[in-house]
């Protein structure tokens, strides 16, 4: 039983934390991209971003599962109850939170660097990379968060994922799973350990919060 | 304060690849055998017996094992669709369409066991010792009367199939039940799910023994066996495998494989094992044997309840697996 705790918990940080990186492949571009560039129509879609934050988990979970069940229009992928579907599912669900993360991140400092650069003869490419090195703290903040909400959502993992033993059980799908199976005790200990990992990361976020400049 | 940030960065990203590692290469041997995916009945998984089935099937078989568990409608759903290879389900009035809409082949009766009525334990509409279409008719006439709740799993699962047939023995539609929401209260949730809602409500539910014992000994529910053990509350498990024809991609050998042990001796004495430490009672009976008898009792009953044609399986989808119907 022992096993099977430690195999559901390294198999929900493997999966929140590699959709956690891919989500930021474009994430962080997207959102360093909209913070500094100013464009007709930047607070529209920054308000998009806001109000795609509190994306119901289920409601992303039956969208991704329509899509890619054998009969829906990615079925050939065969992704359904995949662990791969949770790490998609889950990173698409965060994008919304770490574009707006970098977003402010990148607001939040002095926009000068960038020209100052620029004068002292850097690229554009050069100028943002300036800029993402100021930002590095709200980079970090932005990853963390996700990652937070990636590991502790269910909708996704439960729709996609299926909570298949030894496959694609999660640390919330597996609470639920041994609720129904009247697994007390293993439902505590599973909730314990998320709660743990829930709570470091959020001390980990006010502790850099703390040390900003 | 810029190292400081980097170290975090270092230690997260570390955390992250120690993790993804461990389980690649150290929890997670089983990616190159091959996946056979089994959607089943809530009550087969959360008793545990399909863990041990699988524990045991998977040092037979170079295969995955891979169980969906989420009731005998969406079981039927996912595998109509083939998004799994197999199914395991305890509803024959919804088995005989599958077969004869050709989604699946190769049906065996692996187990049965009985539903049973659990209440208060004051019993206040007084069914202890009643038949069971007696105790029906009783809970609809004092659960008009404000006296007691029933609480219907309501999810299309195998249970709520047998719920609607027993409703209908009594004379009653669940349609016009289900529209008398001051007594009769749908779950939509697993047996688990209801049974801590009926007992939360002190109301009464139809339950598999499994489910209802599991629950019974961790103190989460403190509901009454009033009704059990009586041929109309018969409880028939069988394994069915996708058609390959019409969904070619599954994994037709590896169903039958299951559907093999699960019918072998082995298979049988497992299911009829299975619980008698925990519980001190099967929880599950094995069928195959039974059902070669002629002249028992019970063998008619399941063949008059759960039998197509007279066959578990009529001729035409056996799908080129006439070994298993011996």
């Amino acid at each position: 039983m022992n096993s099977e705790i430690i195999e559901i918990t390294l198999r929900s940080i493997y999966v929140s934390g590699t959709a956690t990186l891919l989500s930021a492949v474009w994430s962080l571009p997207l959102g360093l991209t909209i913070g500094i560039k100013n464009f007709y129509g930047k607070r529209l879609v920054k308000g998009v971003f806001n109000a795609f934050l509190g994306m119901p988990t289920v409601v992303l979970g039956l969208v991704l599962f329509l899509l890619i069940r054998h009969a829906g229009p990615f079925g050939f992928l065969n992704l359904l109850f995949d662990p791969l579907a949770i790490i998609i599912g889950q990173a698409i669900l965060i994008t919304p939170i770490m574009i707006s993360f970098t977003i402010s991140a990148v607001e939040s400092i002095d926009l000068d660097i960038r020209d100052l650069a620029k004068t002292l003869g850097a690229t554009e490419i050069q100028a943002s990379l300036a800029v993402l090195k100021e930002a590095t703290g709200g980079a970090l903040l932005a990853f963390i968060a996700s990652f937070n909400r990636a590991i502790a959502e269910m909708g996704v993992a439960y729709m996609v994922g299926g909570s298949i033993p030894g496959s694609t059980m999660v640390l919330t799908t597996a609470i639920a799973d041994q609720r129904d199976r009247a697994n007390i005790e293993l439902g505590l200990t599973l909730a314990a350990i998320l709660l743990s990992i829930v709570f470091a990361i959020n001390l980990t976020v006010n502790l850099i919060q703390k040390r900003r400049p | 304060m810029k190292n400081w940030i980097w170290l975090t960065t270092i230690t997260l990203a570390t955390i992250v690849s120690v993790a993804g590692a461990s389980y690649y290469f150290g929890v997670f041997p089983t990616t190159q055998k091959e996946k056979l995916a089994v959607s089943t009945t809530t009550s087969l998984y959360d008793t545990g017996l399909l863990n041990t089935i699988e524990d045991i099937f998977e040092t037979k078989y170079p295969i995955d094992l891979q169980i969906i568990s989420r009731g005998t409608g969406l079981a039927i759903k996912l595998a109509q669709d083939g998004d799994v290879d197999m199914i395991l389900v305890h509803a024959p009035s919804k088995e005989l369409p599958f077969l004869t809409q050709e989604y699946g082949v190769c049906r065996k009766i692996i187990a049965y066991n009985f539903f049973a009525i659990v209440g208060p334990e004051a019993d206040p509409a007084e069914i202890q010792g009643l038949t069971t279409l007696e105790a029906l008719t009783k809970i609809v006439e004092a659960g008009r009367k404000g006296q007691v709740m029933w609480v219907s799993r309501g999810d299309e699962s195998g249970t709520h199939a047998k719920e609607k047939e027993l409703w209908k023995a009594v004379n009653f539609t669940w349609e016009d039940l289900r529209s008398e929401t001051n007594w009769y209260v749908e779950a939509r949730k697993g047996m688990g799910g209801t049974l801590i809602l009926a007992s939360e409500r002190s109301a009464y539910t139809i339950t598999d023994m499994g489910t209802y014992l599991s629950h019974n000994n961790a103190g989460l529910i403190t509901l009454k066996v009033l009704i059990s053990q009586k041929e109309e509350l018969l409880n028939v498990y069988s394994a069915i495998t996708v058609n390959p024809t019409r969904h070619t991609h599954t994994n037709f050998n590896g169903a039958i494989n299951l559907t093999k042990f699960l019918v072998s001796d082995e298979g049988q004495q497992l299911i009829g094992d299975y619980g008698k430490d925990e519980y001190g009672q099967s929880l599950f009976y094995p069928a195959v044997k039974l059902l070669q008898k002629n002249n028992d009792p019970l063998a008619y009953s399941i063949r008059e309840y759960a039998f197509f044609n007279g066959a578990e399986c009529p001729v035409e989808y056996q799908c080129g697996c006439p070994k298993l119907y011996d």
